[in-house]
């Protein structure tokens, strides 16, 4: 094994996702807010972005974070319904189901793209699917395909 | 029917009772303006026609070359079919399938009033792919089209070539299940000529499992190597009945999304975009691809829309007025099964 590749393995190991968190303001963002008073550990992978509502999520923000170079997605709002708004997770579940299908057909791997419900109370459960995420995009590796050169 | 009769005998027939139907409503004053196909300039080519004399009726033909979706004409609306005093027109428009679709659906998104308008329905045989007959045929010129018994006859200068029919029409052709335009119940008087009743669309993606079997990574390699060279003239958007948003997403300039260069990135996101905003409306006419300068075959993606709707929501878009599309519901059950979940 050459220097390089070993150097480049190495690289390969300590190499953390970063992923972009879209969380609803009523449940998935308190619950995040929950799992740091709690002191549930968590991966240092996720930048969070407060929406109002999962269903505020266009897709065009999730398209545009993996063309900017997000290695993940992840949506998170709250269970169906306990919307604060009724019915914008429902909403956008819909769009979700299409777009996933879709990044799958086009050749861009669906597990970059993750959509889950957590509620103000579980803290627990937050912690856990992000470190979920956090585990499917780091086998994916970098986002490659999609990222734009400048 | 193709088989017995022949492309061309079959062509004729429709051209005779689509003319007939024109004439019979121009006459009885039914409508003030036919919307249809004429020839087009160049071989291997039509072009949409508005007539309102009754002496004109001849100008309209039917060939497997009218693969422009008519229903394109009618929203935005353009000032030909406003009258200043009268107000909007009563059009009679060529409906194909898809045609008829579309118009079902635009009313189903408010876009037009089926009131005021006539669909003079044909039993539509199949848009041939002129894409792959010009790529065929090469750098050569194509100076002179026509049909036979079964065989589409393309000829120029010092070469002449043939083509099966059944092979060389589109794809989407070939599976499709709608080829006259829909009837509607509550609107009956909205259909002259050739309509059929349709329930429900039943249809089982088989040309879709060969692409669908494969890895993402050769996925990839497919859908680049065939949006690699689309320019971005948005042609296929321009073409497309669905489309009509007073601003496209790509011509925002505040903010920026998506980048207008032909950057692969930028390529891929539009196509992803469009096809999200078709989910559910996209009526399977296939104007996309046919009008591509550079021969992109769309149709792949178009038949995945389909297939994503039907299977998730049970829908098929312009079959029946009274059905919410898609992305315009929602439903408490919805499968989830995409969804993050803990082990």
């Amino acid at each position: 094994m050459t220097l390089q590749t070993k150097q480049e393995e190495k690289i390969n190991e300590e190499w953390e996702p970063k992923i972009i968190a879209f969380l609803c303001n009523w449940c998935s963002y308190a619950g995040a807010d929950l799992a740091g008073v709690s002191r549930i550990q968590y991966p240092p992978t996720i930048r969070v972005v407060r929406v109002p509502c999962s269903g505020r999520v266009n897709p065009y923000f999730i398209i545009k974070s993996l063309m900017d170079g997000w290695d993940g997605v992840v949506v998170s709002g709250c269970h169906p319904g306990d919307c604060h708004y009724l019915t914008g997770n429902l909403v956008a579940r819909r769009r979700f189901a299409i777009l996933k299908e879709l990044l799958e057909f086009f050749g861009i791997e669906p597990g970059r793209v993750n959509f889950m419900w957590a509620s103000a109370a579980e803290g627990e459960r937050f912690a856990t699917l992000i470190k979920k995420a956090t585990k499917i995009v780091k086998n994916l590796g970098p986002n490659k395909k999609f990222e734009k050169k400048w | 029917m193709v088989m017995i009769m022949g492309i061309e005998a079959e062509n004729k027939e429709i051209e005779n009772s689509m003319r007939e139907t024109a004439r019979k409503l121009l006459k009885e004053k039914e409508v003030d303006v036919i919307i249809g196909y004429t020839k087009g300039t160049v071989p291997l080519s039509s072009a949409p026609i508005m007539i309102t004399k009754e002496e004109d009726v001849d100008k309209l033909i039917w060939n497997n070359l009218c693969y422009v979706n008519l229903a394109k004409y009618l929203v935005p609306k353009i000032p030909q079919l406003i009258d200043p005093e009268k107000g909007d027109l009563k059009v009679g428009i060529v409906s194909k399938g898809c045609v008829g679709r579309a118009l079902i659906h635009l009313s189903v998104e408010k876009q037009i009033d089926l009131e005021n308008i006539k669909m003079i329905g044909i039993p539509c045989n199949g848009i041939i792919n002129r894409k792959r007959i010009e790529k065929e045929i090469g750098e050569k010129e194509i100076l002179e089209f026509f049909t036979s018994e079964n065989d589409i006859i393309v000829k120029g200068k010092g070469f002449e070539q043939k083509f099966s029919y059944d092979e060389y029409i589109n794809e989407l052709c070939k599976v499709c299940k709608v080829k006259a335009p829909p009837t509607l119940a509550e609107l009956a008087e909205t259909c002259v000529g050739e309509c059929k009743e349709i329930s429900s669309v039943d249809d089982d993606f088989e040309d879709l499992i060969e692409f669908e079997s494969k890895s993402s990574e050769e996925k990839w390699e497919y859908i680049k190597d065939s949006l690699e060279t689309c320019t971005k003239c948005y042609a296929c958007r321009e073409a497309c009945p669905m489309c009509y948003c007073n601003l496209c997403f790509v011509d925002q300039n505040k903010p920026i999304w998506f980048g207008k260069t032909t950057d692969l990135s930028d390529i891929i996101v539009f196509h992803l975009v469009r096809s999200m905003h078709l989910a559910g409306r996209c009526v399977a006419c296939g104007a996309c691809s046919s009008v591509c300068p550079v021969g992109i075959d769309l149709n792949l993606i178009t038949r995945k829309l389909e297939k994503i709707v039907k299977e998730r929501f049970n829908f098929t878009s312009g079959i029946d007025p009274k059905k919410t599309p898609p992305m315009m519901d929602f439903r408490m059950d919805d499968a989830e099964e995409f969804m993050l979940e803990e082990d």
